[in-house]
């Protein structure tokens, strides 16, 4: 369970986020969705403290993750943002493998390497795994760091955009991968996507955020609709229901 | 696997090529008495040795904190930073203190200063808003040309005996590597690098960048200050053993990474500092021996340097 | 207008000022009273400096206004676009090839080495694909480095280390009659590029602009660098390298006046002057009767304000 209190933010003089609140319950895939600036990536980056609140608290399953201890809250929750300048010269096997050191500290154990092996069959990753990160392609690398996060092998896991640089078929396995690892394996999954039909057909939750406040929160049933879409994003959007699964047009 | 086969082979010609330059070093164009050459030539060498290493590493810890590989403590300005701090204790104490004390105390109170400075300066570089890699270069390179100038200003302020004093101090050279504070310098040098033998593999998670290294369960900051720390008294080891140099680091850390061609500190760390030994073991060498210059390394250094940084920015940007 | 006035105003009283401060006393009443070496002390040196000041002060802040403008980037002049440490590196090679050579010719060789000191560096930028705006100072402060470096090996094997300090250092204390009077011909220049300034202003539109505008980019472009390349080389061939003068003085006058050179000339000119006056007054009463030298206080001063102005720019490329 992740609890968010009154949470806020500003870089500089220019606010993010104001006043959030929100609680996610365990397991599940929660999609975070809303125009540009809305403030999605800082709150999660947030609950994983990557960047520290202005106000307000957060906690993982009753831990402060300000005052967690790295480590431990490394083997609970691991987060993945959008941009991952790498400098370092790694293979795609030791990238994986580094997902393993909250865990062994840099020593790895047999356990360590099966975990790893399991991160890169999952990803359909092991005909790559000797090859240097930046002799992939986007797609390859984006599924590499994800690869990472998984091997940490944590409760949560948290997603900043993890579609970007994916095509059509990756970016289908990788929201099917996520919703597999929230159903099959416990996992709470909380992504930020900019595609809502993505959102609308993998999630259990979707969250959408306007202006650094939650908008609403609640099924997708609840939240792809016509009125509530076009608020959030301004324009004219249809939603129609196709097999069963509730699809937003926006194209024309 | 392969690429660590690679690394371990690159550490191995590299620790020969280093071997070798040291033997050149103390026996070429060697006369007379080797009761008196050995301990002679060995002080030099040694003095060497920890420059050579303490800048490697320094260099390489740097760009692993900073995420970056053409940042360096020098360009940023730490070599400076430790001038000023010798000047400024100096214009505080005055030299008839100083020059009474044991000057390995008034080393060691400068590296103290010293890394206590660093620590604001990388602070106010690196703990605020992001910057564009530009931008903090020129901002490094100007801060440390104003420290630079702080530097002299202080120095012609002080009195010209207090400033004689100093300038013994300050302006030390490859070829006049002050032999008192070898010993402390070489303590200081080996407890750095024994303290970062268990942190290897914790170096290798910050060179993933700060979002990937806490995501991992790193205590950022904390660990961060305490490289910089280990950073700080190397850079001040080097800049009281040869003075300022600005480039030195730089190339050295380039061609550790040509040479491995990976990034786990166990192999890069060492490549480094056999590198840095064998260019400034080799190059003071055939310098001496073949040209019968004495000073001339550290000019040379900068110039090769130099042109390798214009080399590295231009490449960048290319890419 | 008046403020340009109360400006020249203040300048010279600073000029004024200059003449009476020093090791040797000058008393205005010694000199009402016509004393022989009061008058000596005066003609000799203090006027001298007075002038090298004004002059060389003048001449580097519009010479450095015109390396922004022609080079296009905010944050470059003479000191990090490898002209100055061409133009010494010129003076070594000179002293060496012919130490009796007359000080104009001399300077003619600094100007010659300045001049293809400052190409090298256009022709650095011109690999750089991406010209952040960051880059090009960066560049030129290394490229500098490097030339600094191999003059100073040079001068190392030909032991003439002291010579090249000497210039190195931008320093007034050795400024006598006889000995400063080239920088009237640095002055001239400078003047020569206020002739032209609608020129140049157009050239600082960039190419394209000042094609189609019928301005022969390239030549005008040449120009400039070769005004800027002798005015260096006049001054570091006087008093010494001064380093930072010619890039802080246009930027404050641009934030107070925007960026017409014509407009903006005069203000250079007349700051830049007083600035040196000032900074050169401070350095001989700071620590007197010792001199810090001129090169040592603009240096803190400059670089300060450099790095305060790279701070404000906003950053572009973020």
């Amino acid at each position: 369970m992740i609890e968010v209190s009154s949470l806020c933010k500003s870089y500089g003089a220019a606010p993010v986020l104001h006043d959030v609140s929100l609680s996610l319950p365990r397991g599940g895939v929660t999609s975070l969705i809303g125009p540009n600036g809305a403030g999605k990536s800082t709150l999660l980056s947030l609950i994983a403290r990557l960047i520290v609140p202005d106000s307000g608290s957060v906690t993982v399953d009753g831990l402060d993750v300000t005052r967690t201890p790295g480590p431990v809250l490394a083997r609970r929750l691991a987060i993945l943002r959008q941009e991952n300048h790498l400098v370092a010269r790694l293979t795609v096997r030791e990238l994986v493998g580094f997902g393993r050191f909250p865990h062994s500290g840099g020593r790895l154990t047999a356990e360590d390497r099966a975990a790893i092996d399991r991160a890169l069959d999952y990803l359909e990753l092991a005909p790559l795994a000797d090859r240097f990160i930046d002799q992939l392609s986007g797609g390859q690398r984006q599924r590499a760091f994800v690869a990472m996060v998984l091997a940490q092998d944590t409760d949560y896991l948290l997603l900043d955009e993890p579609l970007n640089n994916l095509d059509m078929k990756h970016a289908q396995a990788m929201m099917r991968l996520l919703a597999s690892a929230a159903h099959d394996l416990g996992k709470t999954v909380i992504v930020v996507l900019h595609d809502i039909n993505f959102a609308s057909c993998h999630s259990d939750r979707i969250v959408a955020m306007r202006q650094g406040r939650i908008f609403a929160a609640g099924t997708p049933a609840e939240i792809v609709t016509p009125d509530l879409l076009g608020e959030l994003y301004e324009m004219q959007i249809a939603v129609r229901e196709i097999d069963g699964q509730r699809i937003a047009l926006f194209y024309g | 696997m392969p690429h660590e086969r690679r690394a371990r082979l690159a550490l191995l010609v590299l620790a020969l090529l280093a071997l070798s330059a040291i033997l050149a070093f103390m026996t070429l164009g060697a006369r007379g008495n080797w009761g008196f050459v050995l301990p002679f030539r060995g002080k030099k060498l040694l003095g060497l040795l920890l420059v050579g290493h303490a800048v490697a590493c320094s260099t390489v810890l740097f760009q692993t904190v900073t995420a970056n590989r053409i940042l360096t403590p020098a360009i940023m300005g730490f070599d400076s930073l430790f001038v000023l701090c010798s000047t400024v204790l100096m214009a505080l104490f005055g030299s008839t203190m100083v020059a009474g004390l044991d000057p390995r105390l008034v080393f060691a109170g400068n590296v103290l200063l010293m890394v206590g400075a660093s620590m604001a300066l990388y602070l106010w570089l690196f703990g605020g808003e992001e910057r564009s890699l530009h931008r903090l270069l020129l901002i490094g390179v100007v801060f440390g040309i104003f420290l630079r100038m702080l530097a002299e200003f202080v120095q012609r302020m002080l009195d010209p005996n207090e400033f004689m004093v100093l300038s013994d101090m300050l302006f030390a050279s490859f070829g006049t590597i002050p032999a008192t504070l070898l010993g402390i310098a070489s303590a200081m040098v080996a407890g750095v690098t024994l303290w970062l033998m268990p942190r290897l593999s914790r170096l290798d998670v910050i060179a993933l960048g700060r979002p990937v290294a806490v995501n991992l369960g790193i205590r950022w900051r904390a660990e961060v200050l305490a490289v910089l720390a280990a950073v700080s008294v190397l850079v001040a080891v080097s800049a009281a053993l040869v003075g300022p140099v600005l480039f030195f680091g730089l190339i050295a850390a380039s061609l550790a990474h040509l040479a491995v061609g990976q990034s786990a500190h166990r192999y890069l760390l060492p490549a480094a500092s056999l590198i840095g030994v064998t260019m400034l073991v080799g190059g003071q060498t055939v310098l001496e021996r073949v040209f019968a210059f004495n000073t001339a390394l550290g000019i040379i250094v900068e110039f090769a340097g130099g042109i390798t940084f214009i080399a590295l920015l231009i490449g960048k940007g290319r890419r | 207008m008046t403020r340009l006035a109360a400006a020249v105003l203040v300048t010279a009283g600073l000029a004024l000022a200059s003449l009476f401060v020093g090791v040797s006393n000058v008393s205005l009443r010694g000199i009402l009273a016509g004393q022989e070496l009061d008058w000596l002390v005066l003609v000799e040196s203090r006027l001298p400096r007075m002038l090298a000041l004004l002059l060389s002060g003048a001449s580097m802040a519009i010479a450095g206004l015109l390396t922004q403008i022609v080079i296009r980037n905010r944050f470059v002049e003479p000191a990090n676009t490898g002209t100055m440490e061409s133009a010494g590196l010129g003076l070594l090679v000179m002293t060496l090839v012919a130490p009796g050579a007359p000080v104009i010719a001399k300077m003619a060789a600094g100007a010659g080495f300045a001049m293809a000191g400052t190409a090298l560096f256009l022709a650095i930028l011109r690999r750089v694909p991406l010209r952040d705006p960051m880059l090009v100072p960066l560049v030129g402060i290394l490229l500098s480095g490097v030339i600094y470096a191999g003059t100073a090996f040079v001068a190392y094997r030909f032991d003439l280390i002291q010579t090249v300090l000497a210039w190195t250092q931008g320093d007034l204390s050795g400024v006598l009659r006889g000995r400063y009077e080239l920088l009237w011909l640095g002055a001239t220049l400078a003047a020569v590029a206020w002739l032209a300034a609608d020129r140049f202003t157009v050239a600082g539109l960039g190419r394209d602009i000042a094609s189609s505008l019928g301005l022969a980019h390239g030549r005008v472009v040449a120009l400039g660098l070769t005004i800027v390349s002798l005015v260096t080389a006049v001054v570091v061939v006087t008093v010494g390298m001064i380093p930072f003068l010619g890039l802080i003085v246009p930027n404050i006058v641009s934030l107070a006046l925007g960026d017409n050179m014509r407009r903006a000339v005069p203000w250079v000119a007349v700051s830049g002057a007083a600035l040196v006056l000032a900074c050169d007054i401070l350095g001989r009463v700071i620590r007197a009767p010792y001199e810090v030298p001129l090169g040592t206080v603009l240096g803190v001063l400059g670089s300060a304000v450099f790095l305060v102005l790279i701070l404000r720019s906003r950053d572009r490329a973020a």
